[in-house]
């Protein structure tokens, strides 16, 4: 690294993995996901915290990936896009309700969105879709209009619901 | 990565903090970084040293009693939301909390971080405002408690002084029974508001009003309570015409224009919510009465 640039060694579990690394004090998050572990299914936007397409779940909460230092995760379990689906490769029960109610175009939002709605779903096992559209105002998708992310979301909702009772 | 290089220090106690705020050069305080770390990534702010405080455990807590509601600086926004007692004993902390930001941001974001940022279309410095808040300020050795009123000492500048951390604030609750109304108008959730209002009314057992606060966010560069209509209203029976002249009164305010929005526009939408905010926070009012 060259002079001026200050680091720090961090230790975090990311999808059950645990990883060790030297990161730069100003790389955030998303930044060391996607270029210290190739986990480049978070994407990077707008990189301010408006377009919600870095979101991970932190300790199981949804946050902004380009607000949140890697450093600052630092024995923190993380979950990404790359995590959702099982070992063999199946989607979960949110992911299918997407493909089949085609709630992406270009999927360049979609990982955000399926993390804040994991989180979200989770918090809210009975929501509506006015308390999903809130959840979303976080998320920008300038391909679908949002009406078949939030069918999928209501769809995913209803089949986690019948499978807990 | 966005922001210009610089060095990360981990606070672990807040005496470690103000000992390192004292003695770090061009250090700024990192809370929940919702908006410092958006404008570090801008490079509208750069600084040699981050102190971060998101390890600090003793700088998060709620402590609710008969009169007050006392926050800790680093206590999450979600955890304001999450908060039953809270919820019950001043239902406006919901109403206003599901306005700021977005679910990803209340996770991270603090109610010390929004204080000290004092956006002027902050819905935590409208809480504030409208609830007589009392905020202390920590420097190594020493406290300091200011007023609401002589808190904002300009846009965006808050009376902080360079070596102290904003660690408590106490807002005063309202007695049981009270009416209540958050709301704004937004170009979409969670964008900041073009205007927000708040409204907390107590009628007595006749209906009248016996106290009402009303305030006003996004219109200036700090919250803007609206004594006049408050004096307006205190004594009157609840009526439409009543409302209706409250909000006429409400837009007669100064407020800012900028590139999106005009002054009369924002004059036009403040007297609108002003009115619906009033009637919707008295039928609350009677409807806790009559429970």
């Amino acid at each position: 690294m060259s002079e001026g640039q200050h680091t720090h060694t961090v230790t975090l579990t990311v999808n059950g993995d645990v990883h060790t690394a030297e990161v730069e004090d100003r790389f955030s998050l998303a930044d060391f996901l996607r270029k210290k572990l190739g986990l480049t299914g978070t994407h990077l936007g707008c990189e301010h915290g408006v377009c919600g397409a870095c979101t991970v779940l932190v300790e199981g909460e949804a946050v902004r990936g380009c607000l949140m230092l890697a450093v600052q995760a630092d024995g923190q379990e993380v979950t990404t896009i790359e995590g959702l689906a099982d070992i063999g490769g199946n989607l979960n029960t949110l992911q299918q309700a997407f493909m089949d109610n085609h709630s992406l175009q270009c999927g360049f939002c979609t990982p955000g969105i399926l993390t804040t709605l994991t989180a979200f779903l989770q918090d809210t096992p009975d929501a509506d879709e006015i308390s999903i559209r809130k959840a979303l105002s976080g998320n920008i998708c300038r391909c679908t209009g949002y009406d078949t992310i939030v069918r999928a979301a209501l769809s995913a909702a209803a089949t986690l619901r019948a499978g807990q009772s | 990565m966005k922001p210009a290089p610089f060095q990360y220090n981990r606070a672990e106690t807040l005496s470690e903090a103000t000992s390192m705020l004292a003695t770090l050069k061009n250090a700024r305080l990192l809370s929940g970084g919702q908006s410092l770390m958006s404008m570090m990534n801008l490079r509208y702010v750069t600084a040699d040293h981050l102190i971060d405080l998101n390890r600090v455990q003793e700088l998060a807590g709620i402590a609710l009693d008969e009169t007050h509601l006392r926050v800790r600086g680093m206590t999450r926004q979600r955890s304001l939301l999450e908060h039953q007692p809270l919820l019950a004993r001043a239902p406006i902390f919901r109403e206003a909390l599901e306005f700021v930001g977005h679910i990803q941001t209340r996770n991270r974001g603090t109610v010390g971080g929004s204080l000290a940022h004092m956006d002027p279309a902050a819905e935590l410095m409208g809480l504030a405002a409208l609830m007589g808040a009392e905020i202390t300020m920590t420097s190594e050795g020493a406290q300091r408690q200011v007023a609401i009123a002589d808190y904002p000492l300009g846009y965006m500048t808050p009376n902080i002084e360079p070596l102290e951390i904003l660690t408590d604030v106490a807002f005063e609750l309202w007695p049981e029974g009270h009416g209540w109304d958050f709301r704004e108008f937004a170009q979409c959730h969670g964008d900041f508001a073009v205007v927000g209002v708040g409204t907390l009314i107590a009628n007595d057992d006749s209906g009248m009003i016996e106290r009402a606060a009303t305030v006003l966010i996004g219109v200036d560069d700090q919250p803007v309570r609206l004594r006049d209509v408050e004096d307006m209203l205190t004594g009157e029976t609840p009526s439409e015409s009543l409302f209706r002249d409250a909000g006429a009164l409400a837009s007669k305010h100064d407020m800012m224009g900028d590139a999106l929005v005009t002054s009369a526009y924002r004059k036009q939408i403040a007297g609108v919510l002003v009115r619906r905010s009033l009637t919707q926070a008295v039928k609350r009012a009677t409807e806790q009465k009559n429970v």
